[in-house]
C-alpha cells in the first residue's frame, strides 16, 4: 500500500518535470502552431462575434428585426438606422444581426452532421473494404453525382412545408445532409486505407484487440485529420450554400431571417437603394471568409508539409 | 514497483535513460567465439558475455508447423473482380521452434519468410496445413478462439518508425495487452509498464512521452516491451533489427537473447542477415520463394550447406580471415531473378537459377528430405559445395530415373518425412542409403 502511495507520488513528479522539458502530443503540436498564426486569431475572433451574435442578438440591438416603418423603406444609412432601412421598411443592421442565427445553425449542423455521416461510412468502407466498400462506394457516387442545386431543389419542394422556425432551418440542413455526405465519405476512406497497413495496426490485431477497439483507438485518430480540416471550411461553404438556396427562394423562406432571405429580398431595389444588398451580402462574406481561414489555419497546424 | 533485481543485472544500466544505454553499451565487433568453419562473418558480439545461443536438442517444440500455405488472391480489374490467379507466399513448409530456442528463417526479400510470420500470429488466415500450439491448431482455431492464445504468442515488427502509434504514449502502447486482455487490474498497469521499459532498458520515467521523442533503436525497445507485455511463449521477430542503426542492431539482439534466458521465450527469428541469424539463432531454415530449401542447425548450415542456394547466399557473406590475408571466397553469382510467386517455375523453384539444374529438377519436385541428425535438404543434387553428385540422390525413392521420369519399380518403400520434426533415421546422400549414424 505505501509502496504504491509512493509510486503515486513520483508519477506526478514525472508528469511536471516531463511537461516542462517541452513533451507534448502530436495535438498539442497543433495547437502550438495554431496559436502563433494571426489567421487563426482573426478568423476565431470574427467566429466568435457571429457566434455571439446567433445566440444573443439582443446583446447588439434593441430594435426588433420584424418592426416594419414603410414610410421610411428604403432610406439610407443614418445616425438612427446605422444600416438603413430596406423595402419593407425593416430595419437593416437588426435583421443582419438576426439573420446570423439561422446561417450559423445551418452552417454548424450541416457540417458536423456531414462530417459524422461520412466519418461513419468511411471507417466502414475503409476497414472493412471488400464488398461492404463498395457498396457504400457506389451509394456514395450516386449521392455525389446529384448536382447541389437540383438536388436541394427536389429535396426541399418534396418535403411538407412549414412555419417552424427550426423545421424550416432542418430542411436545409437535412438537404446539406445527403447530399454532402459523400465528399467526407471520400476523404475518410482514403485516409483510414492509408492508416491501415500501418504495423501499430497490425500490432493492435496480434494482441487480440477488437475490431471496435482498433478502428477508435488506432485508425480513427489517425485519420481524423483532412476530416476536421474540410468540415471546418465546408462550414463556411455551407453558409454560402444556404444563402444560395434562400436566395433562389428555396432554402429558408420568410418569415425566417437570413442573410440569403435579405439578399433575395434586396434585389427589387437594387439600383434604387444598393445598401440593402450591401449590408447583408458584407456579413455573409465576412462569415464565410472567417470560417475558410480557419481552415486553412487548421490545416497548416495538423499537417504543415502541405502549406 | 515489483523489479526483479536480476534483470537490472542482466539489462544496460538504465538510470540515465536509454540514450545514455544506446551510447555506453555500445557493443564491440569482435570474432564469435564459436566459429566453426571459414564462413567467418561479422556478428554482432558484446562484451559482457553475450555469446551465440546454444541448441538444446532434447528441448520439446512449442510450435510445430506442418505443410503451411498461404495463397494470396490475385484479382482482375474492373468491375467484376474475378480471382485470376494466386501468389503462392508460403507454399507448404514444416518446421518447428523448441521450447525457449529459437529458429531463424532467412531468405531474399518475398521469398514468403514475413508471411509465414504473419501467419503465425494469425493477422492472416492460412490456405492449408497447421500450426500446432500448445495442443491447439493455430491455423483452424477463430478469431474469438484465438484471443486467449495472442498472450502466448507475439510479435515484434521490423520498422519501430510505423510499428507504435504516434497518438499514443509509450504507457498507452505498452500497456495496451493489458488492457486488451484484462489481465491486470487499471491501476496497476503503470507499474507493470514501468517495469517493462526497465527490462527493455528504457527509462521508466519515460511512459508519457510519445513515440516520436525516441530513437529507432529506443522505439524498437518500446515495440519489445509491447510484445514482452502478456510474457509470450512464442516471439514472431520478424526482421527486428534490419531497420536499425549496426551499432544498435547489437544492442538490440543482446537484449533479445537477455529476454529470451530470463523469460524461456522460443524465438522465430525472421531475418535476411546471415550474420545476425547465425548469432541468435542456433537452428537456421532457409526459404525459397515460398518453401523450405534447407534447414539444419546452425554448425551444419553455415559449414556444410547442401542445397545451392543455400551455399550461393552464405558465398555473399563478407568473409573477414579471408579478407585478413588478402584473399577472397569465391563467390557464387546467381543469375536473373526470382520467379514470380503467381506462376513458379515446375518441378524444383530454384531450378532456373541453379548451377547444378537438370531435366529432373523441372519434372519432379524436390522433397524436403532429411540428410543428418539435424539437417534437411530439398534438392536432387545435394552435396558439400563442389562435391554435388552427377546423378541424382532423390531419384530412387521417389521412384523415378536420372532424368525425372517414372520408373516401373515404383517409389521407395522408406517414406519420405516432411514432418516438423527430426527422424532418428534419415536418408545419408553418400552412401545413398537410410542409416541413423551409428554405424558411420
Amino acid at each position: 500500500m505505501t509502496d504504491d502511495l509512493k509510486a503515486f507520488e513520483v508519477v506526478d513528479e514525472r508528469k511536471g518535470s516531463s511537461r516542462s522539458e517541452g513533451v507534448r502530443s502530436l495535438r498539442a503540436d497543433a495547437w502550438h502552431d495554431l496559436r502563433r498564426n494571426p489567421l487563426f486569431w482573426i478568423s476565431a475572433a470574427l467566429i466568435v462575434l457571429f457566434v455571439v451574435m446567433a445566440i444573443a442578438p439582443g446583446l447588439f440591438t434593441n430594435t426588433s428585426p420584424r418592426e416594419t416603418v414603410l414610410s421610411e423603406a428604403r432610406t439610407p444609412p443614418s445616425s438612427e438606422n446605422w444600416f438603413g432601412r430596406d423595402v419593407q421598411g425593416y430595419d437593416l443592421y437588426a435583421r443582419c444581426i438576426y439573420g446570423a442565427r439561422a446561417s450559423i445553425l445551418v452552417g454548424v449542423f450541416a457540417a458536423a452532421g456531414t462530417a459524422i455521416i461520412g466519418t461513419i461510412f468511411g471507417l466502414l468502407a475503409g476497414y472493412a473494404s471488400g464488398a461492404t466498400d463498395a457498396v457504400v462506394g457506389r451509394v456514395a457516387e450516386i449521392f455525389f453525382a446529384l448536382p447541389l442545386i437540383l438536388g436541394a431543389v427536389v429535396i426541399l419542394t418534396a418535403l411538407p412545408p412549414s412555419d417552424e422556425y427550426f423545421v424550416i432551418v432542418f430542411k436545409v440542413v437535412l438537404v446539406f445532409w445527403i447530399l454532402g455526405w459523400p465528399t467526407i465519405f471520400r476523404l475518410m476512406r482514403s485516409s483510414v486505407m492509408q492508416v491501415r497497413p500501418n504495423d501499430y495496426v497490425q500490432a493492435a490485431r496480434a494482441l487480440g484487440g477488437s475490431p471496435w477497439r482498433i478502428v477508435t483507438s488506432h485508425i480513427l485518430p489517425n485519420a481524423i485529420a483532412p476530416v476536421i480540416v474540410v468540415s471546418t471550411i465546408n462550414l463556411g461553404v455551407y453558409i454560402s450554400a444556404e444563402a444560395t438556396l434562400s436566395f433562389l427562394g428555396i432554402g429558408l423562406q420568410p418569415p425566417t431571417i437570413s442573410w440569403g432571405v435579405m439578399i433575395s429580398d434586396a434585389l427589387v431595389a437594387m439600383r434604387s437603394a444598393p445598401h440593402v444588398l450591401l449590408f447583408p451580402a458584407a456579413f455573409l462574406s465576412l462569415a464565410v471568409l472567417a470560417f475558410i481561414m480557419l481552415g486553412d489555419a487548421v490545416r497548416d497546424a495538423f499537417d504543415p508539409k502541405s502549406r | 514497483m515489483t523489479q526483479d533485481p536480476n534483470v537490472e543485472a542482466q539489462v544496460a544500466p538504465t538510470e540515465v535513460g536509454a540514450n545514455a544505454a544506446e551510447a555506453g553499451d555500445r557493443a564491440v565487433m569482435t570474432e564469435p567465439h564459436d566459429a566453426y568453419s571459414d564462413h567467418e562473418v561479422i556478428t554482432p558480439h558484446a562484451v559482457d558475455g553475450h555469446v551465440a545461443s546454444r541448441l538444446d536438442p532434447d528441448a520439446p517444440a512449442v510450435l510445430e508447423v506442418e505443410d503451411l500455405k498461404m495463397y494470396f488472391p490475385v484479382k482482375s480489374s474492373g468491375l467484376v473482380r474475378r480471382t485470376i490467379g494466386h501468389v503462392q507466399a508460403v507454399d507448404g513448409i514444416s518446421f518447428q521452434v523448441p521450447k525457449g530456442g529459437s529458429l531463424g528463417l532467412v531468405g531474399e526479400s518475398g521469398c514468403g519468410k514475413s508471411t509465414t510470420g504473419r501467419l503465425i500470429t494469425r493477422l492472416y488466415q492460412p490456405t492449408g496445413g497447421s500450426m500446432m500450439f500448445e495442443g491447439q491448431d493455430l491455423a483452424k482455431l477463430s478469431n474469438r478462439e484465438m484471443k486467449p492464445l495472442r498472450r502466448d504468442v507475439q510479435m515484434i515488427f521490423q520498422d519501430p518508425y510505423t510499428s507504435l502509434n504516434p497518438r499514443h504514449t509509450v504507457g498507452a502502447i505498452v500497456g495496451a495487452p493489458l488492457a486488451v486482455h484484462g489481465v491486470v487490474p487499471k491501476n496497476k498497469i503503470l507499474s507493470r509498464v514501468q517495469e517493462l521499459l526497465e527490462v527493455v532498458g528504457l527509462n521508466p520515467e519515460h511512459y508519457n512521452r510519445y513515440p516520436n521523442e525516441f530513437s529507432g533503436g529506443q522505439r524498437q525497445r518500446i515495440g519489445i516491451a509491447r510484445a514482452l507485455t502478456l510474457n509470450p511463449k512464442l516471439l514472431v521477430a520478424d526482421e527486428p533489427v534490419s531497420a536499425l542503426d549496426v551499432s544498435i542492431q547489437a544492442q538490440v539482439i543482446n537484449l533479445l537473447q537477455d529476454l529470451q534466458k530470463e523469460f524461456d521465450i522460443a524465438f522465430l527469428f525472421i531475418a535476411h542477415d546471415l550474420a545476425v541469424v547465425r548469432h541468435f539463432c542456433p537452428e537456421v531454415a532457409v526459404m525459397y520463394l515460398g518453401k523450405i530449401v534447407e534447414i539444419a542447425d546452425r554448425e551444419t548450415l553455415y559449414s556444410k550447406p547442401y542445397h545451392p542456394y543455400t551455399q550461393a547466399l552464405l558465398s555473399a557473406v563478407p568473409d573477414v580471415k579471408q579478407a585478413a590475408i588478402g584473399g577472397r571466397r569465391e563467390r557464387i553469382r546467381l543469375e536473373g531473378d526470382v520467379p514470380s510467386p503467381i506462376n513458379p517455375p515446375s518441378g524444383c523453384r530454384f531450378r532456373t537459377r541453379c548451377s547444378l539444374a537438370q531435366e529432373i529438377c523441372a519434372k519432379v519436385e524436390p522433397p524436403l528430405l532429411q540428410i543428418g541428425p539435424r539437417h534437411k535438404v530439398a534438392c536432387h543434387f545435394a552435396g558439400e559445395l563442389g562435391q554435388h553428385p552427377v546423378a541424382p540422390v532423390t531419384a530412387g525413392l521417389l521412384g523415378v530415373d536420372d532424368h525425372g521420369s517414372p520408373t516401373s519399380s515404383g517409389p521407395a518403400a522408406t517414406p519420405l518425412t516432411s514432418g516438423p520434426g527430426y527422424e532418428k533415421e534419415w536418408f545419408d546422400v553418400k552412401s545413398r542409403q537410410m542409416t541413423s549414424g551409428a554405424a558411420g
